[in-house]
């Protein structure tokens, strides 16, 4: 009767929800996914490098004739376009000036404050919850660093720790007041971040127009940062890297300890992953978003002071840039890991310090960079487009989720 | 007509979850398939619904090969599916619902449901079912709802009919009831697929009975063979259905709720007016049919809940408007209802798990810390102390069965020192083997001294475990009664009758065995049969 009793006890098979576990990869899926949807977007932006070239179009004319021209034109528009970038974000012999030749400490500045506002993304999102708001936490910090930095006199160290202090509770109070709406009154942390986002820029605007104004100037920009109240150089003033790239390094550790080690971290986790659970065993949810939050808005925050004590020294309403709305790309592409953050941040800094040598010396447009940027936010958020690509199997994480 | 499966296989990737099955159902016949959760039958079923292509094998009707692309096709071949979850359009009316997906329409396209009804009727009459087809569904109780999903295989001329799991949701004379429907549609003959992992029922109405384990038939059995004859046979290897389990000795009564009354939002009162108390070493069993305020008290006793009224005292200590926290400091062990919900983080590892509750005191964490090497030394003893099947402690607790997700919930709760342990539903879809594990261990727990509350909708467990045995019904309790009380007199009470009403039904003469039906319970719970 029992004959086929012979199996003993393996573990039996996992069963998942096909939903879940496409969010969970969009959120948290394999590196492998990351280096693949920045190699296909590189792909595809070599292909539009290619179609727009005057060389490949004219070479094309007698294709039939001479495929071989076609492609090596191909081939050396593209190879010169990534060639001028690569070499730009990191070393270029063939530039004038030695300070020129070393792009990459230029690809470390850039990063920087990607780094920082890329933190603040992914510290929310391991929370659940999707802060889109950094751009206005990033000018936030901005101005609270300004307002101590341009506006007040403070002895050399002590000045410039206040800035950072500044900048952070600005960031803060801004993305405070989203995760304080969401947990009292559960209104959704997307909505209120965008909406802070333009309320940021209104209030910039208005404050340096009226208060922050430098004086004499008609302008909306601000006085310049004094000196004590600036990032130190770490190259001498031949590069513009500066004590932040230092900051955002300490800030990747702690968060990454944050997240990893700290119970506070085990509770945001837990919070991100399954609130109800998490009520359920004791956490205060509603809590952990407003906390989670703050300290989110804070490293946005220390973004803006990046910004403005590091390489803008003066504030104006432009002062972030993209950098918040990067920053979710880089969250996205770092899965949401400190580290793989960082290591999407530095990629974003060589585009960007790149892009301009790209421009220069291969005259390519510089808008192939934010196509290749897209493109890389597209194929990450669509994991199952890159897994059918590269036909990789999805069935990979048990025992290995480790 | 007569349904016969030829080696099918279904697999989804590298996971077989049917291997080869070999199923004959002869026309007119009560066919059982008993098997754990997760051993396949609800696969098969859907295979053979055609929600499913099969990998491998084919199906035959009257010894007839068939191909079925969809459930459209599977309804033309006479087969009909009443699922677990009902397929029901709550806003629609019963005739509605019938029609859906076959409607006759007149002039303009306008719906003509005259013939719907006209059959709904004469089923109900042929059958006794006592469905009104204008009736709103949403309006009608589980067990008619679930009669309207049967007359809606039977208006398609269903010659076979699944039933997956259909007692699941049903009080236990609505069982009854439907098991006495079973009966007459096969004395009309039409063949039936009875899917239950509940001994009782399987013994008692099927003609045959195949078991499934693992993705493959291991046998089939007959009617009359013994209960533990077929656990084993499910299960695989020999399993004790009976606990063994010494009388309590109550202590001290630590643990009383009184007047308790929760509402939600709206006011509506989710539990009226509830007192109760448990004394250290005792079982409080809860019994109750699925949504009758179980939740709500379990949730009320963890702090849950906004609107309370009344007293919750634990050891002297008032636990209304704590916090979930301060409610667990006080003592309080918590197994909630839907572990995948409430019990476990499925993506954290299970060493994570099992410090959910407990991450923020010492040893586990210090300064805010979290020490890793403690955690996984306290799953590795977890893991093992509790049976848990897993290659590692470090694996992602949604990799786990029911079964051993539960136990790393059970373990959690019960490794600290408690002064009460609550479980609500301990061992819903847990595999028999499990159930065993679980229940010594709550005996265990009970044994220690600590007063333990068991909320649960299977009637087995409840006798099975509970010292005493209250009943709850719309919020209200229907009254405490004695461990080793009858089935019977539970079935009332779940029905909505006071202990003492379902009592004196019980004891009158003329009541018999077919009383249930003759006091109409107040409220909405179906009773009435002629």
């Amino acid at each position: 009767m029992s004959e086929t009793q012979t199996v003993k006890e393996p573990t039996p098979p996992a069963k998942e929800s096909q939903g879940s576990q496409v969010f969970r990869e969009i959120m948290s899926g394999s590196a492998m996914i990351s280096v693949l949807a920045v190699f296909v977007a590189l792909v595809i932006g070599g292909i539009l490098i290619a179609v727009t070239d005057p060389r490949v179009s004219a070479s094309s004319g007698y294709f039939f004739a001479d495929p071989g021209a076609t492609l090596s034109a191909v081939w050396s528009a593209v190879s010169e376009a990534y060639g001028a970038l690569w070499r730009g974000a990191t070393y270029d012999p063939t530039a004038r000036t030695w300070q020129g030749q070393l792009g990459i400490f230029e690809t470390l500045t850039f990063a920087t404050p990607l780094i920082l506002s890329g933190l603040a993304v992914t510290l929310a999102f391991r929370a659940g919850l999707f802060n889109i708001g950094a751009q206005g936490q990033i000018l936030l910090g901005a101005t609270f660093a300004g307002i101590i930095g341009f506006q007040m006199q403070l002895p050399p160290v002590i000045h410039l720790l206040a800035v950072i202090l500044a900048g952070a509770i600005g960031g803060a109070i801004w993305g405070g007041i989203a995760g304080f709406l969401k947990a009292r009154t559960g209104a959704h942390e997307v909505i209120v971040t965008i909406m802070l986002n333009y309320i940021a820029v209104s209030l910039v605007l208005y404050l340096l127009k009226n208060q922050l104004k430098a004086p004499g100037s008609t302008n909306p920009i601000s006085a310049q940062m004094h000196d004590t109240a600036l990032f130190p150089l770490l190259l001498g003033p031949n590069f513009r890297l500066n004590a932040g790239f230092i900051l955002a390094i300490l800030a990747v550790i702690v968060v990454a300890w944050l997240l990893n080690r700290s119970t506070l971290g085990f509770e945001y986790r837990a919070i991100g992953a399954n609130p109800k659970a998490a009520r359920t065993a004791g956490m205060l949810v509603s809590r952990g978003y407003t906390t989670v939050m703050l300290i989110s808005g804070a490293l946005a925050g220390l973004a803006g002071v990046a910004q403005i004590a590091g390489t803008e020294k003066t504030l104006d309403s432009d002062i972030a840039g993209s950098i918040g709305f990067d920053a979710i790309t880089v969250a996205l592409l770092g899965r949401s890991k400190p580290w793989g953050t960082f290591f999407a941040a530095l990629l974003f800094g060589a585009f960007k310090a790149g892009g301009t040598s790209m421009a220069v010396n291969a005259d390519v447009s510089i808008d192939i960079v934010a196509v290749v940027q897209s493109l890389i936010v597209l194929f990450i958020a669509a994991p199952p487009l890159i897994r059918s690509i590269f036909r990789i199997k999805a069935v990979r994480r048990e025992g290995a989720s480790a | 007509m007569k349904l016969e499966l030829r080696g099918i296989t279904k697999s989804f990737g590298a996971l077989v979850a049917n291997d080869h099955i070999d199923l004959v159902v002869e026309s007119g016949e009560i066919h059982s398939l008993l098997g754990e959760n997760g051993a396949g039958k609800s696969t098969l079923m859907n295979v053979l619904y055609g929600l499913y292509e099969p990998t491998a094998g084919e199906i035959l009707i009257d010894d007839k090969p068939v191909m079925f692309a969809g459930p459209a096709d599977a309804m033309a071949a006479g087969i009909g599916m009443v699922h677990q979850h009902f397929m029901l359009v709550p806003v629609f009316t019963v005739a509605e619902n019938v029609a859906l997906g076959g409607e006759t329409t007149g002039f303009g396209g306008i719906l003509n449901l005259d013939d719907t009804r006209r059959k709904i009727r004469e089923i109900s009459a042929r059958f006794g079912f006592d469905v009104d087809p204008d009736a709103l569904v949403d309006e009608l109780p589980v067990g008619v709802q679930q009669r309207v999903e049967i007359i809606k295989a039977l208006v398609r001329n269903a010659k076979i009919l699944i039933l997956d799991e259909p007692t699941a949701v049903l009080t236990p004379q609505e069982t009854d009831e439907l098991m006495d429907i079973m009966g007459q549609l096969k004395s009309n003959g039409t063949s039936i697929v009875f899917i239950s992992h509940k001994l009782r029922e399987v013994k008692a109405v099927s003609d045959t009975i195949t078991v499934i384990r693992r993705g493959k038939v291991v046998g089939s059995a007959d009617p009359g063979a013994a209960t533990t004859e077929l656990a084993s046979m499910m299960v695989g290897r020999a399993v004790s259905l009976t606990l063994d389990k010494a009388d309590a000795e109550p202590g001290e009564v630590t643990f009383k709720v009184s007047n308790l009354t929760v509402m939600n939002d709206a006011g509506q009162r989710l539990l009226n007016d509830i007192s109760f108390s448990v004394a250290d070493g005792e079982i409080l069993a809860i019994a109750g049919v699925q949504g009758n305020g179980q939740t709500e008290l379990t949730e009320a006793v963890l702090g849950l809940h906004k609107h309370i009224q009344g007293s919750i005292m634990l050891d002297g200590r008032e636990l209304v408007g704590r916090s979930v926290r301060q409610v667990l400091d006080a003592g309080v062990g918590f197994v909630p209802e839907d572990r995948q919900d409430d019990g476990l983080v499925g993506e954290f590892s299970i060493a994570e798990n099992l410090v959910l509750d407990l991450y923020t005191q010492e040893p586990y964490s210090r300064w805010g810390s979290m020490n890793r090497a403690v955690i996984a030394k306290n799953a590795k003893e977890k893991v093992a102390e509790f049976d848990v099947r897993t290659q590692s402690s470090q694996d992602a607790a949604d990799t786990l069965s029911g079964g051993n997700q539960q136990k790393v919930v059970l373990a959690r709760e019960l490794s600290r020192p408690l002064k009460l342990f609550i479980a609500s539903q301990p061992t819903r879809g847990v595999d028999v083997g499990s159930i065993e594990f679980l229940h010594k261990r709550i005996v265990a727990e009970r044994d220690g001294g600590t007063p333990v509350i068991i909320v649960s909708t299977e009637l087995d467990e409840v006798l099975e475990l509970g010292d005493r045995i209250a009943v709850l019904y719309a919020g209200r309790l229907m009254g405490i009664v004695p461990g080793k009380s009858s089935r019977e007199l539970l079935g009332l009470m779940m029905a909505g009758l006071p202990a003492d009403e379902a009592q004196a039904q019980l004891d009158a003469p003329a009541a018999g065995s077919s009383g249930a039906g003759d006091v109409a319970p107040a409220g909405d719970t179906e009773g009435e049969r002629s």
